[in-house]
Protein backbone atom coordinates (compact mmCIF):
# COMPACT_ATOMS: atom_id res chain seq x y z
CA UNK A 1 0.00 0.00 0.00
CA UNK A 2 2.29 2.33 1.38
CA UNK A 3 4.71 1.06 -1.71
CA UNK A 4 2.03 2.27 -4.43
CA UNK A 5 1.83 5.70 -2.45
CA UNK A 6 5.40 6.26 -2.76
CA UNK A 7 5.10 5.17 -6.41
CA UNK A 8 2.58 7.58 -7.26
CA UNK A 9 3.96 10.48 -5.37
CA UNK A 10 7.69 10.00 -7.47
CA UNK A 11 5.63 9.84 -10.70
CA UNK A 12 3.51 13.34 -10.08
CA UNK A 13 6.54 14.83 -8.32
CA UNK A 14 8.77 14.29 -11.70
CA UNK A 15 6.66 14.07 -14.07
CA UNK A 16 5.79 17.34 -15.90
CA UNK A 17 2.44 17.93 -16.94
CA UNK A 18 0.18 20.39 -14.95
CA UNK A 19 2.00 20.47 -11.75
CA UNK A 20 5.28 21.57 -13.69
CA UNK A 21 7.95 18.48 -13.09
CA UNK A 22 11.46 18.49 -11.59
CA UNK A 23 13.11 19.72 -14.38
CA UNK A 24 12.43 23.29 -13.19
CA UNK A 25 14.05 23.66 -10.06
CA UNK A 26 16.81 22.07 -11.28
CA UNK A 27 16.96 24.79 -14.40
CA UNK A 28 16.37 27.78 -11.96
CA UNK A 29 19.41 26.09 -10.12
CA UNK A 30 21.64 25.99 -13.06
CA UNK A 31 20.63 29.44 -13.85
CA UNK A 32 21.79 31.26 -10.50
CA UNK A 33 25.23 29.47 -10.85
CA UNK A 34 25.31 30.60 -14.21
CA UNK A 35 24.39 34.36 -13.68
CA UNK A 36 26.94 34.66 -10.47
CA UNK A 37 29.77 35.25 -12.42
CA UNK A 38 28.13 37.60 -14.65
CA UNK A 39 27.79 39.64 -11.94
CA UNK A 40 30.59 39.75 -9.78
CA UNK A 41 32.76 39.36 -12.40
CA UNK A 42 35.40 36.85 -14.15
CA UNK A 43 37.55 36.85 -10.82
CA UNK A 44 38.51 33.15 -10.78
CA UNK A 45 39.92 33.39 -7.17
CA UNK A 46 36.57 34.93 -6.05
CA UNK A 47 34.48 32.91 -7.47
CA UNK A 48 36.31 29.78 -6.17
CA UNK A 49 36.21 31.14 -2.49
CA UNK A 50 32.08 32.07 -2.27
CA UNK A 51 30.62 29.46 -5.31
CA UNK A 52 30.33 26.96 -2.87
CA UNK A 53 27.59 29.38 -0.48
CA UNK A 54 26.11 30.52 -3.82
CA UNK A 55 25.24 26.52 -4.65
CA UNK A 56 24.23 26.26 -0.93
CA UNK A 57 22.06 29.74 -1.77
CA UNK A 58 20.70 28.18 -4.80
CA UNK A 59 19.36 25.31 -3.82
CA UNK A 60 17.64 26.89 -1.40
CA UNK A 61 15.36 29.31 -3.58
CA UNK A 62 15.17 26.42 -5.67
CA UNK A 63 13.76 24.09 -2.86
CA UNK A 64 10.71 26.53 -3.04
CA UNK A 65 9.95 26.01 -6.12
CA UNK A 66 8.03 22.71 -5.96
CA UNK A 67 6.33 23.80 -2.66
CA UNK A 68 2.91 24.67 -3.97
CA UNK A 69 2.74 21.35 -5.46
CA UNK A 70 3.67 18.83 -2.45
CA UNK A 71 0.75 19.12 -0.93
CA UNK A 72 -2.34 21.13 -1.87
CA UNK A 73 -3.32 19.49 -5.41
CA UNK A 74 -4.32 16.16 -3.33
CA UNK A 75 -5.41 17.89 -0.28
CA UNK A 76 -7.85 19.48 -2.69
CA UNK A 77 -8.87 16.46 -5.11
CA UNK A 78 -10.11 14.41 -1.62
CA UNK A 79 -6.76 11.60 -1.38
CA UNK A 80 -5.82 12.50 2.18
CA UNK A 81 -9.61 12.45 3.50
CA UNK A 82 -9.54 8.90 1.56
CA UNK A 83 -6.61 7.50 2.78
CA UNK A 84 -7.75 8.99 6.27
CA UNK A 85 -10.98 6.82 5.63
CA UNK A 86 -8.40 3.93 4.84
CA UNK A 87 -6.90 4.38 8.37
CA UNK A 88 -3.42 5.38 6.68
CA UNK A 89 -2.44 8.24 9.45
CA UNK A 90 -0.95 11.68 7.56
CA UNK A 91 2.29 10.78 9.19
CA UNK A 92 3.00 7.55 6.87
CA UNK A 93 1.47 9.41 4.06
CA UNK A 94 3.81 12.85 4.79
CA UNK A 95 6.96 10.62 5.98
CA UNK A 96 6.63 9.25 2.39
CA UNK A 97 5.91 12.39 0.20
CA UNK A 98 9.22 13.33 2.19
CA UNK A 99 11.07 10.94 0.57
CA UNK A 100 9.66 10.86 -2.83
CA UNK A 101 10.33 14.69 -2.58
CA UNK A 102 14.03 14.15 -1.80
CA UNK A 103 14.30 11.35 -4.33
CA UNK A 104 12.76 14.31 -7.13
CA UNK A 105 14.35 17.75 -5.83
CA UNK A 106 17.80 16.64 -4.24
CA UNK A 107 19.05 14.01 -6.65
CA UNK A 108 18.53 15.76 -9.76
CA UNK A 109 19.91 18.71 -7.88
CA UNK A 110 22.95 16.87 -6.59
CA UNK A 111 23.70 15.77 -10.23
CA UNK A 112 23.30 18.93 -11.41
CA UNK A 113 25.83 20.33 -8.73
CA UNK A 114 29.14 19.35 -10.85
CA UNK A 115 27.86 21.84 -13.72
CA UNK A 116 27.43 24.45 -11.32
CA UNK A 117 30.90 23.50 -9.52
CA UNK A 118 32.13 24.17 -13.18
CA UNK A 119 30.45 27.17 -14.17
CA UNK A 120 31.62 28.62 -10.52
CA UNK A 121 35.14 27.29 -11.11
CA UNK A 122 35.30 25.32 -7.79
CA UNK A 123 38.11 22.74 -7.06
CA UNK A 124 37.40 18.92 -7.10
CA UNK A 125 37.87 18.81 -3.13
CA UNK A 126 35.18 21.35 -2.82
CA UNK A 127 33.02 19.99 -5.27
CA UNK A 128 33.43 17.04 -2.85
CA UNK A 129 32.36 18.56 0.26
CA UNK A 130 29.63 20.59 -1.33
CA UNK A 131 28.42 17.47 -2.39
CA UNK A 132 28.34 15.68 0.64
CA UNK A 133 26.99 18.63 2.56
CA UNK A 134 23.70 18.21 0.46
CA UNK A 135 23.94 14.48 0.82
CA UNK A 136 23.47 15.30 4.56
CA UNK A 137 21.57 18.93 4.10
CA UNK A 138 18.46 18.07 1.23
CA UNK A 139 16.84 15.50 3.48
CA UNK A 140 16.37 17.93 6.24
CA UNK A 141 15.24 20.83 3.61
CA UNK A 142 12.76 17.89 2.25
CA UNK A 143 11.34 17.63 5.29
CA UNK A 144 10.81 21.04 5.76
CA UNK A 145 9.14 21.25 2.15
CA UNK A 146 6.61 18.79 2.94
CA UNK A 147 5.85 20.60 6.60
CA UNK A 148 5.54 23.88 5.09
CA UNK A 149 3.47 23.11 2.19
CA UNK A 150 1.23 21.11 4.67
CA UNK A 151 0.98 23.91 6.70
CA UNK A 152 0.46 26.80 4.12
CA UNK A 153 -2.03 23.85 2.11
CA UNK A 154 -5.43 25.85 1.23
CA UNK A 155 -4.41 29.21 2.41
CA UNK A 156 -4.75 31.70 0.06
CA UNK A 157 -1.41 32.81 -1.19
CA UNK A 158 -0.37 29.95 0.47
CA UNK A 159 2.64 29.31 -2.18
CA UNK A 160 4.31 32.90 -1.17
CA UNK A 161 4.17 32.42 2.27
CA UNK A 162 5.69 29.03 2.03
CA UNK A 163 8.78 30.48 0.57
CA UNK A 164 8.68 32.93 2.94
CA UNK A 165 8.00 30.58 5.83
CA UNK A 166 10.85 27.81 4.58
CA UNK A 167 13.69 30.20 4.60
CA UNK A 168 14.14 31.06 8.08
CA UNK A 169 13.90 27.68 9.14
CA UNK A 170 16.43 26.41 6.62
CA UNK A 171 19.03 29.29 7.72
CA UNK A 172 20.38 25.98 10.10
CA UNK A 173 21.05 23.97 7.33
CA UNK A 174 22.68 26.88 5.25
CA UNK A 175 25.09 27.82 8.48
CA UNK A 176 26.36 24.66 8.82
CA UNK A 177 26.06 23.41 5.06
CA UNK A 178 28.09 26.30 4.15
CA UNK A 179 30.33 26.41 6.68
CA UNK A 180 31.62 23.05 6.09
CA UNK A 181 33.36 24.28 2.87
CA UNK A 182 35.14 27.32 4.52
CA UNK A 183 36.89 25.17 6.94
CA UNK A 184 36.65 21.91 4.96
CA UNK A 185 35.61 20.28 8.11
CA UNK A 186 34.22 17.43 9.02
CA UNK A 187 32.46 18.79 11.51
CA UNK A 188 30.13 20.99 9.38
CA UNK A 189 29.30 18.27 7.76
CA UNK A 190 28.16 16.38 10.85
CA UNK A 191 26.13 19.18 11.99
CA UNK A 192 24.14 19.44 8.81
CA UNK A 193 23.29 16.06 9.42
CA UNK A 194 22.20 16.31 12.46
CA UNK A 195 19.99 19.48 12.15
CA UNK A 196 18.35 17.80 8.62
CA UNK A 197 17.86 14.22 10.91
CA UNK A 198 16.17 16.91 13.35
CA UNK A 199 14.19 18.14 10.48
CA UNK A 200 13.23 14.60 9.31
CA UNK A 201 12.11 13.30 12.15
CA UNK A 202 9.61 15.89 13.55
CA UNK A 203 8.89 17.10 10.12
CA UNK A 204 5.88 14.30 9.61
CA UNK A 205 4.28 14.77 12.63
CA UNK A 206 3.87 18.51 12.33
CA UNK A 207 2.66 17.85 8.46
CA UNK A 208 0.06 15.14 10.14
CA UNK A 209 -1.06 17.37 12.48
CA UNK A 210 -1.78 20.45 10.16
CA UNK A 211 -3.56 18.50 7.29
CA UNK A 212 -5.91 17.12 10.59
CA UNK A 213 -6.40 20.87 12.04
CA UNK A 214 -7.33 21.86 7.96
CA UNK A 215 -10.26 19.44 8.33
CA UNK A 216 -12.50 21.01 11.26
CA UNK B 1 -19.11 -9.65 4.24
CA UNK B 2 -16.71 -9.15 7.35
CA UNK B 3 -16.85 -11.80 10.29
CA UNK B 4 -18.07 -8.76 12.68
CA UNK B 5 -21.13 -6.95 11.76
CA UNK B 6 -20.81 -3.55 10.83
CA UNK B 7 -22.72 -1.01 12.26
CA UNK B 8 -22.97 2.88 12.33
CA UNK B 9 -24.51 4.87 15.32
CA UNK B 10 -24.21 8.72 16.82
CA UNK B 11 -26.15 9.52 19.77
CA UNK B 12 -26.78 13.28 20.61
CA UNK B 13 -24.72 15.04 18.16
CA UNK B 14 -24.26 18.43 17.41
CA UNK B 15 -22.29 20.32 14.44
CA UNK B 16 -20.76 23.76 14.48
CA UNK B 17 -19.65 25.78 11.09
CA UNK B 18 -17.32 28.59 12.50
CA UNK B 19 -20.48 30.49 14.75
CA UNK B 20 -23.44 28.58 13.33
CA UNK B 21 -24.85 25.71 15.23
CA UNK B 22 -26.19 23.76 11.99
CA UNK B 23 -28.00 21.25 14.04
CA UNK B 24 -28.18 19.42 17.10
CA UNK B 25 -29.28 16.65 19.01
CA UNK B 26 -29.05 14.38 16.29
CA UNK B 27 -29.25 10.77 16.89
CA UNK B 28 -29.31 8.16 14.02
CA UNK B 29 -28.23 4.20 13.84
CA UNK B 30 -28.09 1.76 11.02
CA UNK B 31 -27.21 -1.49 11.48
CA UNK B 32 -26.32 -3.96 8.62
CA UNK B 33 -28.19 -4.61 6.14
CA UNK B 34 -29.47 -1.26 6.57
CA UNK B 35 -29.85 2.00 4.19
CA UNK B 36 -30.57 5.42 4.74
CA UNK B 37 -31.23 8.55 3.72
CA UNK B 38 -30.05 11.64 4.69
CA UNK B 39 -32.44 14.41 3.25
CA UNK B 40 -32.48 18.18 3.67
CA UNK B 41 -31.85 21.36 1.38
CA UNK B 42 -28.65 22.74 0.26
CA UNK B 43 -26.27 23.47 3.30
CA UNK B 44 -28.44 22.09 5.91
CA UNK B 45 -25.26 20.34 7.01
CA UNK B 46 -25.45 17.15 4.84
CA UNK B 47 -22.14 16.95 4.12
CA UNK B 48 -20.60 17.84 7.93
CA UNK B 49 -22.68 15.08 9.01
CA UNK B 50 -21.33 12.67 6.38
CA UNK B 51 -17.94 13.75 7.42
CA UNK B 52 -18.72 13.43 11.15
CA UNK B 53 -19.56 10.04 10.33
CA UNK B 54 -17.28 9.23 8.34
CA UNK B 55 -14.54 10.69 11.23
CA UNK B 56 -12.91 13.05 9.22
CA UNK B 57 -14.32 15.78 11.64
CA UNK B 58 -15.09 15.97 15.39
CA UNK B 59 -19.05 16.57 16.53
CA UNK B 60 -19.31 19.52 18.05
CA UNK B 61 -21.16 17.31 20.71
CA UNK B 62 -22.15 13.87 21.02
CA UNK B 63 -20.43 10.71 19.94
CA UNK B 64 -19.98 8.34 16.68
CA UNK B 65 -19.22 4.59 17.14
CA UNK B 66 -18.44 2.64 14.10
CA UNK B 67 -17.67 -0.96 13.46
CA UNK B 68 -16.36 -1.92 9.58
CA UNK B 69 -14.34 -0.36 6.83
CA UNK B 70 -16.00 2.45 5.67
CA UNK B 71 -15.84 4.18 2.07
CA UNK B 72 -16.87 7.54 1.42
CA UNK B 73 -18.17 9.59 -2.23
CA UNK B 74 -17.76 12.80 -1.79
CA UNK B 75 -18.07 15.63 -4.36
CA UNK B 76 -14.08 15.26 -4.78
CA UNK B 77 -12.99 12.30 -6.75
CA UNK B 78 -9.65 12.00 -5.92
CA UNK B 79 -8.46 10.30 -9.04
CA UNK B 80 -5.60 12.06 -10.86
CA UNK B 81 -6.79 14.28 -13.73
CA UNK B 82 -4.53 14.12 -16.17
CA UNK B 83 -4.52 10.45 -16.44
CA UNK B 84 -6.31 7.89 -18.11
CA UNK B 85 -9.16 6.87 -15.92
CA UNK B 86 -7.92 3.08 -15.76
CA UNK B 87 -4.62 4.29 -14.57
CA UNK B 88 -6.47 6.64 -12.00
CA UNK B 89 -8.10 3.86 -10.65
CA UNK B 90 -5.59 1.64 -10.49
CA UNK B 91 -3.81 3.66 -8.00
CA UNK B 92 -7.15 2.75 -5.52
CA UNK B 93 -7.15 -0.83 -6.58
CA UNK B 94 -3.00 -1.17 -5.60
CA UNK B 95 -3.84 0.40 -2.01
CA UNK B 96 -6.69 -1.16 -1.57
CA UNK B 97 -5.83 -4.43 -2.55
CA UNK B 98 -9.04 -5.19 -4.73
CA UNK B 99 -8.94 -8.30 -6.44
CA UNK B 100 -8.65 -8.09 -10.31
CA UNK B 101 -12.07 -8.83 -11.54
CA UNK B 102 -13.91 -6.83 -8.66
CA UNK B 103 -12.84 -3.74 -10.47
CA UNK B 104 -13.81 -4.74 -13.79
CA UNK B 105 -17.67 -5.96 -12.45
CA UNK B 106 -18.12 -2.23 -10.76
CA UNK B 107 -16.77 -0.40 -14.15
CA UNK B 108 -18.80 -2.73 -15.98
CA UNK B 109 -21.84 -2.35 -14.00
CA UNK B 110 -21.62 1.71 -13.52
CA UNK B 111 -21.19 1.97 -17.58
CA UNK B 112 -17.34 3.20 -17.67
CA UNK B 113 -15.68 0.17 -19.05
CA UNK B 114 -15.23 1.87 -22.23
CA UNK B 115 -13.54 5.00 -20.86
CA UNK B 116 -10.51 3.49 -19.76
CA UNK B 117 -8.66 5.21 -22.04
CA UNK B 118 -9.75 8.68 -21.70
CA UNK B 119 -7.92 10.87 -19.56
CA UNK B 120 -10.21 11.97 -16.50
CA UNK B 121 -10.17 15.48 -17.02
CA UNK B 122 -12.14 14.81 -20.25
CA UNK B 123 -14.78 12.72 -18.54
CA UNK B 124 -18.40 14.82 -17.86
CA UNK B 125 -19.95 15.80 -14.60
CA UNK B 126 -21.82 12.70 -14.73
CA UNK B 127 -18.82 10.03 -16.05
CA UNK B 128 -16.46 11.47 -13.17
CA UNK B 129 -19.39 10.85 -10.36
CA UNK B 130 -19.82 7.32 -12.09
CA UNK B 131 -16.20 7.00 -11.86
CA UNK B 132 -15.76 8.00 -8.02
CA UNK B 133 -18.35 5.62 -7.04
CA UNK B 134 -16.35 2.61 -9.08
CA UNK B 135 -13.34 3.67 -6.87
CA UNK B 136 -15.86 3.84 -3.90
CA UNK B 137 -17.55 0.19 -4.26
CA UNK B 138 -14.45 -1.32 -5.32
CA UNK B 139 -13.21 -0.95 -2.09
CA UNK B 140 -14.82 -3.99 -0.63
CA UNK B 141 -16.09 -2.08 2.40
CA UNK B 142 -19.00 -2.76 4.24
CA UNK B 143 -20.00 0.68 4.75
CA UNK B 144 -20.84 3.15 2.37
CA UNK B 145 -20.85 6.63 2.82
CA UNK B 146 -21.97 8.52 -0.10
CA UNK B 147 -22.42 12.16 -0.33
CA UNK B 148 -25.06 13.80 -2.81
CA UNK B 149 -24.10 10.47 -5.58
CA UNK B 150 -27.29 11.14 -7.68
CA UNK B 151 -25.42 14.50 -8.46
CA UNK B 152 -24.81 14.87 -12.34
CA UNK B 153 -26.56 11.76 -13.09
CA UNK B 154 -28.98 10.70 -15.78
CA UNK B 155 -32.06 9.07 -14.90
CA UNK B 156 -30.33 5.46 -15.99
CA UNK B 157 -27.62 6.37 -13.79
CA UNK B 158 -30.03 6.98 -10.89
CA UNK B 159 -31.48 4.06 -11.74
CA UNK B 160 -28.09 1.50 -11.66
CA UNK B 161 -26.76 3.54 -8.04
CA UNK B 162 -29.94 2.34 -6.44
CA UNK B 163 -29.96 -0.89 -8.09
CA UNK B 164 -26.07 -0.98 -6.59
CA UNK B 165 -27.07 0.57 -2.93
CA UNK B 166 -30.16 -2.34 -2.44
CA UNK B 167 -27.66 -4.99 -3.67
CA UNK B 168 -24.72 -3.78 -1.16
CA UNK B 169 -27.52 -3.66 1.73
CA UNK B 170 -28.99 -7.38 0.57
CA UNK B 171 -25.36 -8.76 0.83
CA UNK B 172 -25.05 -7.20 4.12
CA UNK B 173 -23.07 -4.16 3.47
CA UNK B 174 -24.99 -0.30 4.91
CA UNK B 175 -24.94 2.46 3.05
CA UNK B 176 -25.72 6.17 4.47
CA UNK B 177 -26.92 7.92 1.60
CA UNK B 178 -27.08 12.06 1.42
CA UNK B 179 -29.14 13.02 -1.34
CA UNK B 180 -31.75 16.49 -1.86
CA UNK B 181 -33.22 14.17 -4.61
CA UNK B 182 -35.28 11.48 -3.87
CA UNK B 183 -34.13 8.03 -3.77
CA UNK B 184 -35.71 4.95 -4.60
CA UNK B 185 -34.28 1.97 -2.38
CA UNK B 186 -36.61 -0.94 -1.37
CA UNK B 187 -36.56 -0.71 2.56
CA UNK B 188 -35.01 2.62 2.62
CA UNK B 189 -34.76 4.81 6.11
CA UNK B 190 -35.41 8.22 6.04
CA UNK B 191 -33.94 11.04 8.27
CA UNK B 192 -34.66 14.68 7.82
CA UNK B 193 -31.85 16.86 8.71
CA UNK B 194 -34.79 19.88 8.77
CA UNK B 195 -35.66 18.03 12.31
CA UNK B 196 -32.85 18.82 13.73
CA UNK B 197 -32.12 22.27 13.06
CA UNK B 198 -32.55 24.62 15.47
Amino acid sequence: MIWAILKRDVVLLLGGGRRGGALLPILFFLAVAMLYPFAVGPDGQLLARTGGGVVWVAALLAAILPLDRLVEPDLEAGFFDQWALRGLAEEWICAVRILAHWLCFAVPLMLATPIAAVLLGLSGEQLLTLELGLLAGTPGLAALGVAVAAVTAGLRGGAALAGLLILPLAVPLLIFGAGSLSTGGEGGLALTGAASLVLVALSPFAAGAALRAARE
Amino acid sequence: MNATRAFLRATDIACRRGERLLFARLSLAVEAGEALHLAGANGIGKSSLMRILAGLMRPFAGEVEREGAMALLDERPALDTHLPLGRALDFWREVDATPAGRLDTVLTEVGLHDLLDVPVRYLSTGQRKRAALARTIAQGSPVWLLDEPLNGLDTASVAVVEKLVAQHCADGGLCVLASHQPVAVPGLKRLELAEFVL
